[in-house]
């Protein structure tokens, strides 16, 4: 590759053709300030429009400022990172972005979160010298997602997370000019749009234009209402994450401490997702044998492959763009709702209390949670199985308001019965997670052989679309696995082609599951966050004694007390559920 | 408001509005036969591919006068883009427009002088007239109104434009005259049409 | 009535043919010498010896930024690959510039010969032109010329036997200014939003689809053909040493002829105006004259005598642009001259970057404030760097350029700045804010004429006695000054005072 040398504020710098300034400068230690531009390698995506020009440098010869994010290097260029004419476009490019956007730091839900604030801060901005009409929209709140776009800065990365990673295809630019702004079609509500809540449109906002629906206060309330009982549930991901709110660096597990402030806000019981996700493991394995084995056995109505259903954005995603396919997906219920409709029947009835009286929130990494949790089939007489879904920012928040402690906090267990899981639990947060605890569980059901190496190996990775086979004992299984909603548009286009030959897919709505989920700790485009909680998903995994669902012995007495048998009949009323075609021509118009 | 809508005889279930849902109308639309065909020729004409999106929209905006909502959903699906891409394309470029102008645009001049002599009442019996609000067409396609800034013509305040003609001095009594003309005007079209 | 052009002082090549034949007969251009360019090209020369005569013609691109066009050529037909594409820029957008319609609808051949002569050089078989929708006519006389030339083996597959295949399609734009920059107007081909990119990649390398794209606009490619067949001597022998050839104007605006003009570079303003255009309307005195439109300045009285060529014009804080050349007279008040421009460039602002998007929403709030006699001296310093910040930093040419007419008027009028800041006075009279309408009690009798016009009743008197305006309620659109038979009503320019 032919490599370029150029300078960079004196210092000389040789890096390969092609590359940008800013990246260049990044080299030698010189940080360009950015706004708009964002790099996820994790996605292998760039963000880089060239439109906020805050990242403009002085380049020796050129007429006008560079942008770095978006200008090549060239042999013997000459760049000034932070002369007077550089600092001065820099400061007034922030101060026009601020003259079009609310002043309400003070009381927005991304302040000392948010790029622009911090910006500003670091710019040392302290006026605002333009003055000026400001564009305003209307707010708009989805189940899971809030807009308010008179913070929207144009930096255009929902967008194109939402075309280009996701293909959801739910924003766009709209409008031109000063009033344009990233919007849902007609500017509708992102309720009726094709919007999936994965959350990701959220994770990359650099402002408070996209933020969660907060659901703080509700679980406050619940919690101080004397006549309720409170349990909570915790998604796996949200361990290998919290501890990023407080200043741990990323991939420290905080399992122990996270269930000790739980404790302490008051919640009656502290449960674990990852044992519902053992449950669904029991299901979804047990309908993947039925159907594998009616398949084998020639059956013209066996429907192979099996898609996995843990993910409600992916859920969405199908029912909106693939209503022609939606017999394939496994109809287990997600972790979440069985956890919900578990702990509402079962566990209501151990403890002796009605099914109203009991209040079921999850902390999940996850905005389509919050949706999924308020869907018509997963509520009783219109009572939810969760009442509410909070983020792992919303528990973070939420344990600092509670004036917790939390790096001092004694490491603390679970509350059983739900709070017991198999290390198979615990991996549904990382992309493959779920296929590989699915086959730890069907491989022993299957062949009646005890595993070797418990670890799948193959089915672990990166890539967006991964594949594996494997031996279930002279039986040829193919796995398919596809994370970021692209990659699973591409899957199940083969799928519907009958181009495909899987027998298995797991599909994850955010590339690299869970973990990277909308609902987690901002991680500001470095993706190296992202794989350090992918290690420590593993390695929770890897320090568990049981780490196959079928041997979680809280999960085989669940069906022995109560259940039957797995994809028994009370399995299927309380367990499994049905998808529904959203893809209709429902237009929905605003009107003043 | 009412939601602007296409206009068709043998259109069905025009809109439903869930209670309780102030902020957004929830609008299921679907159009005549005839139109999706049109607009599905329409596409076909240029492949589908969505590169000709513009020429798309040009097309179907000379046919069907305007690209309402539900008219650029059946674009977005047939060219296999996302409905959000299609709106973003509409309204960025000024050519494109999703309310349907009447055969005889009203534009009420707004401006100081025609509002303090009385602009407004004009505006109130135009809509009552026509029943219809600012920035709608009649459902005969026949009249729209709109407003505008002053047009440089305040010593004939107030004033109205139908089309490019000016008419001054206006009062909420000749409102209905003015508009008899062009009602007459339409029906001598359509003898000599026949 | 506007008396028609004189011919004197002009030379007509690119507009050698409008309306000197019948656009919808292919026979009548064949007489007039076209494809017979195409046919030497394809006959007599390679692609390389066809750019070299460009190149030394020193032909630059008429569209706005003067790139030399056979460089342009070259660097297209040096990109590596499968597919690549000729596009003509139609899509003129400058209010007041009208030289492409007139070409496309006069003579649609001299630019289908010339894109399919390009095509030639740069390896492309397929050519694209982006045509405003607006011009419902250029497209029909567009359609019938494609249509004669395909019948007639000058377009499609073997054009005359020589083995090329050179088909061409049109593309409407619908309504944006920004697409004449040649990278929206290729997203806008693409069925996207026209929003311009960075610059590399430049088209030549990666344009439509990805692909190398050689964009020229119309007049550059009405120039091709006369200079294939009179040599690049003939064309370098006119005009100034860096600009050659010719550049048609449309000139409007306080000027007595109106029009489209072809002069040679080099030609001065004064002879535009006084000879060409006939001075200028009701011997008013002149002003200044607005050139290159939106992106373009304001020249004045001191560069009426500077010969007008790419760099002469750029160092006067102007620009070549498509042409347009809008004359003004003592009564345009030249600080709502540029709030008109920045008005316009608002409303046209693609909304992707931040200078463009918010820098000149705010440069329009401030020339709003200073017309409306709010204005304080800090506004003129803010306007200055603003202005240069949104030119230093702004994404495309046209946010570049866009705060041209801001700071060549603040350049050349800078008095008038001061006088709508400091003395709350619009010399030109234009500026609501900064005048009133007072009656001469010696000339006024009481006659109520006045009183009765007035749409917002602020004129007060008793009969036969003098009447009164009262500053604060009047409207100042005029109707009582053409009412009065006495010239009782007159303009005074100082601030409004107060009593």
């Amino acid at each position: 590759m032919e490599m370029i040398e150029l300078s960079i504020d004196n210092k000389l710098v040789s890096v390969q053709k092609g590359t940008t300034i800013l990246k260049a400068a990044r080299k030698v230690g010189i940080d360009i300030p950015t706004l708009c531009h964002m790099e996820l390698h994790n996605m292998s995506i760039e963000n880089k429009p060239g439109s906020c020009r805050v990242c403009v440098v002085e380049v020796d010869g050129r007429r006008n400022l560079a942008p770095a994010c978006v200008t090549e290097v060239a042999p013997g260029m000459v760049v000034n990172t932070h002369t007077a004419r550089v600092l001065n476009a820099r400061k007034t490019i922030v101060e026009l972005l601020i003259s079009d956007h609310p002043y309400d730091c003070l009381v927005c839900a991304k302040s000392g979160n948010c790029e622009l604030q911090s910006i500003a801060h670091k710019f040392g901005i302290r006026r605002i010298h333009f003055k000026g009409e400001k564009s305003t929209y209307r707010k708009d709140t989805s189940p899971s997602i809030i807009r308010d776009v008179d913070k929207c800065i144009m930096c255009r990365r929902c967008e194109m997370i939402c075309n280009e990673v996701q293909t959801v295809g739910a924003l766009s630019a709209v409008n031109r000019g000063f009033i344009s702004v990233v919007a849902p079609a007609f500017e509708m509500d992102l309720e009726h749009s094709p919007c999936t809540y994965c959350g990701q449109c959220v994770s990359v906002c650099p402002t408070g234009a996209l933020t969660e629906v907060d659901s703080t206060h509700k679980v406050l309330l619940s919690l101080m209402d004397k006549s309720k009982t409170v349990i909570v549930q915790t998604a796996p991901s949200v361990r290998a994450a919290l501890g990023e709110e407080f200043g741990l660096p990323p991939g420290t597990l905080v399992t122990g401490k996270m269930v000790a402030a739980l404790r302490r806000m008051g919640f009656d019981y502290v449960f674990d997702t990852d044992f519902a996700a053992d449950l669904t493991i029991m299901e979804e394995g047990t309908e993947l044998l039925g159907r594998l084995r009616a398949h084998l056995a020639g059956e013209s109505n066996a429907k192979l492959p099996i898609l996995t259903s843990c993910c409600p954005g992916w859920v969405n995603f199908l029912e909106y763009n693939f209503p022609d396919l939606l017999h394939i997906p496994s109809t287990a219920k997600s972790p979440q709702q069985m956890f919900g409709a578990i702990a509402k029947t079962y566990f209501a009835d151990q403890i002796g209390v009605k099914r109203q009286d009991l209040v079921v929130v999850s902390m999940m990494p996850c905005l389509a949670k919050k949706y999924e949790c308020q869907r018509d089939e997963f509520k009783v007489n219109g009572n939810p199985d969760v009442d509410f879904s909070m983020t792992t920012r919303e528990l973070a928040d939420f344990i600092k308001q509670s004036n917790i402690d939390f790096l001092n906090l004694p490491d603390e267990e679970f509350d059983n019965p739900l709070g017991e899981s198999t290390g198979a639990g615990v991996i549904f947060g990382n992309t493959g997670g779920v296929i590989e605890a699915a086959c730890r569980t069907a491989y022993e059901l299957y062949t009646g052989k005890k595993l070797e190496t418990i670890e799948f190996e193959n089915l672990r990775g990166t890539e967006g679309i991964r594949s594996a086979k494997l031996d279930f004992d002279g039986l040829t299984l193919n796995i398919g696995i596809a994370h970021g909603l692209s990659n699973a548009r591409r899957l199940l286009g083969d799928v519907r082609a009958g181009k495909s030959n899987y027998h298995a897919i797991e599909i994850m709505a955010c590339t690299g599951g869970c973990i990277a989920g909308g609902g987690q700790p901002y991680h500001h485009g470095n993706s190296e966050i992202l794989r350090k909680r992918r290690d420590a998903i593993y390695s929770e995994d890897k320090g568990k004694i049981i780490r196959k669902s079928h041997e979680n012995p809280y999960i085989l007495k669940l069906y022995k007390d109560f259940l039957g048998q797995a994809c028994g009949h009370k399995s299927h009323e309380l367990l499994h559920t049905v998808y529904h075609d959203k893809s209709n021509n429902e237009v929905t118009i605003h009107h003043d | 408001m009412v939601p602007k809508l296409m206009c068709d005889d043998d259109m069905v279930d025009i809109y439903s509005v869930p209670s309780g849902d102030k902020d957004s109308l929830k609008v299921t639309i679907k159009l005549s036969k005839e139109k999706i065909e049109t607009i599905n020729r329409i596409c076909a004409s240029f492949e589908n591919n969505p590169e000709e999106l513009i020429n798309v929209l040009h097309e179907t905006q000379n046919t069907l006068g305007y690209l309402p909502a539900e008219v650029q959903e059946i674009i977005a699906h047939n060219l296999k883009i996302s409905s959000a891409h299609v709106y973003g394309v509409v309204t960025f470029y000024s050519y494109f427009t999703m309310v349907p102008k009447g055969d005889y645009p009203i534009s009420v001049c707004m401006g100081t002088a025609c509002y303090v002599r009385g602009a407004e009442k004009i505006l109130e019996e135009l809509k009552k007239e026509l029943k219809i609000g600012i920035g709608e067409t009649t459902p005969d396609q026949r009249f729209s109104i709109s407003c505008l800034r002053c047009v440089g013509a305040c010593g004939l305040a107030p004033v109205l434009m139908v089309g490019e003609k000016v008419y001054g001095s206006v009062s909420p009594d000749d409102v209905k005259k003015i508009l008899n003309e062009y009602r007459e005007d339409n029906e001598d079209c359509k003898c000599q049409q026949l | 009535m506007e008396k028609q052009i004189t011919q004197q002082g002009q030379l007509r090549i690119a507009l050698r043919n409008c309306g000197m034949l019948d656009p919808e007969n292919i026979a009548e251009s064949i007489a007039r010498d076209a494809y017979q360019a195409l046919g030497k090209v394809l006959k007599e020369l390679s692609p390389q010896e066809c750019i070299n005569i460009l190149k030394q013609s020193g032909l630059r691109g008429r569209g706005g930024a003067g790139f030399p066009t056979g460089l342009k050529w070259e660097i297209a037909s040096k990109s590596q690959s499968d597919q690549k594409y000729v596009v003509c820029n139609a899509d003129e957008g400058d209010p007041g510039a009208f030289m492409d319609r007139s070409i496309l609808e006069g003579d649609p051949h001299s630019v289908l010969e010339a894109m399919a002569i390009c095509g030639y050089c740069i390896g492309a078989d397929k050519g694209l032109i982006y045509i405003r929708a607006e011009y419902p006519l250029a497209i029909k006389r567009l359609r019938i010329a494609i249509d004669q030339a395909m019948e007639d083996g000058l377009l499609g597959k073997n054009i005359l036997g020589s083995g090329f295949n050179f088909e061409i399609k049109l593309r409407y734009g619908a309504g944006a200014f920004v697409c004449g920059e040649e990278t929206a107007l290729i997203h806008s081909m693409e069925g996207k939003r026209g929003e311009p990119t960075n610059k590399p990649p430049f088209p030549a390398t990666s344009g439509f689809m990805k692909k190398p794209t050689n964009v020229n606009n119309v007049e550059t490619f009405a120039n091709i053909a006369p200079i294939i067949l009179k040599g690049p001597d003939w064309f370098s022998s006119i005009g100034t040493k860096n600009s050659k050839g010719t550049k048609v104007f449309a000139l409007a605006g306080k000027i007595n002829n109106v029009g489209l003009i072809e002069v040679p570079m080099g030609t001065s303003l004064r002879e535009i105006i006084y000879e060409i255009g006939g001075g200028i309307k009701e011997d008013k005195k002149f002003k200044a004259v607005q050139t290159g439109g939106p992106s373009g300045g304001c020249l004045t009285e001191k560069h009426l005598d500077t010969p007008i060529d790419y760099e002469n014009l750029i160092e006067a804080g102007s620009m070549m642009g498509s042409g347009g050349m809008i004359v003004m007279d003592e009564n345009d008040c030249m600080v709502s001259v540029a709030k008109f421009y920045l008005d316009f460039i608002v409303g046209e602002s693609c909304g992707k970057c931040t200078p463009c998007r918010v820098g000149n929403k705010r440069l329009y709030e401030i020339l709003e404030k200073i017309t409306q006699g709010k204005g304080v001296m800090k506004d003129l310093e803010k306007l200055k760097n603003l202005s240069y910040i949104i030119k230093d930093t702004a994404l495309c040419g046209l946010g570049q350029t866009s705060p041209n007419p801001v700071l060549s008027t603040l350049e050349n009028f800078y008095d008038e700045y001061y006088e709508h800041v400091v003395e709350k006075k619009c010399r030109a009279g234009h500026c609501k804010n900064l005048f009133h309408y007072v009656i001469n009690e010696e000339l006024c009798v009481g006659c109520a004429a006045c009183k009765r016009c007035c749409p917002v009743h602020a004129i007060t008197g008793d009969k036969r006695m003098p009447h009164y305006i009262d500053s604060n309620i009047c409207i100042r659109c005029g109707e009582c000054i053409e009412k009065c038979s006495f010239d009782a009503i007159s303009i005074q320019l100082e601030p409004k005072i107060l009593v």
